[in-house]
């Protein structure tokens, strides 16, 4: 990646935030692409997916609660760093900057609760959907 | 009745600089959210894309480091196409000293870039410029960008309206984004309104062809400031951009005597490759800047944005653009168009910049005083090199002289950081020092 660029540079697998520590800052990335993974009984599960132009760990700037997955390279990835000062001083002074922030999270709900439903559906649904398979 | 923004309203936009599109596609992006459907004309003579004047904003170019932050929310990522180099640090320069200040991450969160197509004497239009990439965002979300030069506007049954050779377009709201550089303040004149002009002073922009290789080996991805005691000379800086440095002097009054003693400084000159003729480049400019604001930047369906109202003194022009830019796009679509709308809700955003200037003077008047008191200057270097090469030392000159030099936070907050009497108390002793001791400052980078 050429000096022309913006951020800070993270090799594939690299940890670009860690479950359990404060939320002092969010993220864009600006290249590449993240994964986000969530640490149960010392293994990591995927539970989703980042892409360029995506922003993370504002969650932890909302709830003031310690980060809730941990966030890695896939791949070479470029990662802008947003202060938490510095944001919610804008926000202060420009509620809306919020808006696109808002957007994010309201897709991610939606795509939570679809796989959510996806989850739920699994024993009975299935079962039934087999039936109706076999004919 | 008040007027406002409804389905089918037209806005004019007079200038396609950053406030102009800025202001477009803040106004489509919330007219969208409300469902609400606006045309919008942005009248724009230059062509970005071209190298030299014809497509310059005449700008030392620099997105400093809360606005880069402040896009990327809103969804805009400077690509590497426009980024020509992402800066991570700066070095301050005073005539015997050189010290090198690193962000706490070691990111590069301030963008160098060119406004337009880049200087005149541009090889090859390797990047493109900052004017023309907004501009096409703002395109991209219906904005209609018409090429040409407004020189005629009046008023036709309560509304603005903007005559051309050969065609005439009324206007529910229009929008002045003229910057300071052009006759645009005659035609708000014409509309009637009531404001003074704002202040304005020449500053100095020149673009030197060193190539990114020399340019990297020497200046490297920093941001270069010189504290020189040269009267009138406010703010000095050389901006690393991909083949060429852009040198910026911010002053009273800039003229050639002053340029040549800058150039002829030996902390200039040390910048630079030993067999370097440093003098001015091919292309350079003395561009007006605004000062101080102009009194009432809006009437009825009309408001002015960026430069030609307010925008932050010497640093920042670009993120002043985007807060007016924001704040009259926010105010049309969301409360109204009439001088009352503009005056609740768009001049508190336009006031916390023209009074925040005022705390800018006081610090550059400081800044003037402790140039020209050589142990005081010393103690700025000293108290720096001492943060800088303790990691777990508290950074206060340092972020002092971070936010100052790039415009990363309001003057108001640097100003009273310094009254810290712990910042107080530690200035007051490596002062001291400065002046018991001669030699330089221990932390000095050794490169370059």
């Amino acid at each position: 990646m050429d000096d022309g660029v913006l951020g800070r540079e993270y090799a594939d697998s690299a940890v670009i935030c860690h479950q359990g520590e404060p939320g002092d800052r969010m993220y864009v990335i600006q290249a590449g692409r993240a994964t986000v993974l969530r640490e149960e009984g010392g293994v990591e599960v995927v539970v989703g997916e980042l892409k360029t132009g995506d922003v993370f760990g504002e969650m932890a700037i909302f709830d003031r609660q310690p980060r809730s997955a941990t966030v890695r390279a896939k791949g070479a990835a470029r990662v802008l760093t947003l202060d938490k000062r510095a944001f919610l001083r804008q926000v202060h002074e420009d509620p809306s900057l919020a808006y696109r922030v808002l957007e994010g999270m309201s897709l991610r709900i939606r795509r939570l609760d679809a796989e959510l439903s996806g989850i739920r559906r699994c024993p009975q649904q299935e079962a039934v959907l087999a039936a109706q398979a076999r004919g | 009745m008040r007027a406002a923004l409804e389905d089918g309203s037209r806005v004019g936009i007079i200038g396609g600089g950053p406030a102009g599109s800025f202001f477009a596609q803040f106004l489509l992006s919330f007219a969208h959210r409300m469902d609400l459907d606006l045309s919008v004309d942005i009248y724009e003579p230059r062509d970005f894309t071209k190298p030299g004047p014809a497509g310059c904003n005449m700008c030392g170019g620099i997105v400093s480091e809360t606005l880069v932050q402040a896009l990327a929310i809103e969804g805009i990522n400077l690509p590497s196409g426009i980024v020509q180099r992402g800066i991570d640090s700066y070095e301050l320069h005073t005539d015997a000293d050189r010290i090198r200040i690193a962000t706490p991450l070691s990111e590069k969160r301030i963008a160098a870039i060119h406004r337009g197509g880049g200087p005149r004497d541009v090889k090859e239009l390797t990047w493109g410029g900052l004017d023309g990439y907004l501009q096409t965002l703002a395109k991209n979300l219906g904005a209609k960008v018409i090429a040409a030069r407004v020189s005629e506007v009046d008023w036709d049954k309560g509304r603005p309206r903007v005559l051309l050779p050969d065609s005439a377009r009324t206007y529910d709201l229009l929008v002045g984004a003229t910057g300071v550089n052009s006759t645009g303040w005659q035609l708000f004149e014409k509309l009637g309104l009531p404001s003074k002009h704002c202040e304005t002073t020449k500053a100095y922009i020149t673009e030197l062809h060193l190539g990114s290789e020399t340019i990297g080996r020497h200046f490297g991805n920093s941001m270069h400031m010189f504290l020189l005691d040269i009267p009138r000379l406010d703010c000095a800086a050389i901006i690393p951009k991909g083949d060429f440095l852009t040198v910026c002097l911010l002053g009273r009054d800039i003229d050639k005597d002053l340029i040549n003693t800058f150039f002829e400084s030996p902390a200039v000159k040390r910048c630079f490759p030993s067999n370097w003729n440093v003098a001015e480049g091919v292309c350079h400019c003395s561009p007006k800047i605004n000062v101080r604001e102009a009194t009432r930047p809006f009437m009825d369906r009309l408001v002015l944005l960026g430069d030609c109202g307010a925008t932050r003194l010497y640093k920042d022009g670009i993120g002043a653009a985007y807060r007016t830019a924001k704040a009259a796009a926010r105010t049309a679509v969301f409360s109204g168009i009439s001088a009352e709308d503009f005056q609740r809700h768009y001049w508190p955003v336009y006031r916390s910049i023209a009074n925040d200037n005022r705390f800018g003077w006081l610090i550059f008047a400081v800044v003037h005083w402790i140039k020209a008191f050589r142990p005081l200057l010393r103690g700025v270097i000293r108290m720096t090199a001492g943060e800088q090469a303790r990691p777990s030392a508290a950074k206060r000159m340092s972020i002092v002289l971070w936010d100052m030099f790039t415009g990363s936070a309001p003057y108001r907050e640097i100003f009273a950081r310094t009254l810290d009497p712990r910042f107080l108390g530690r200035f007051a002793w490596e002062s001291a020092l400065a002046a018991a001791s001669r030699g330089k400052v221990k932390g000095e980078v050794a490169h370059g």
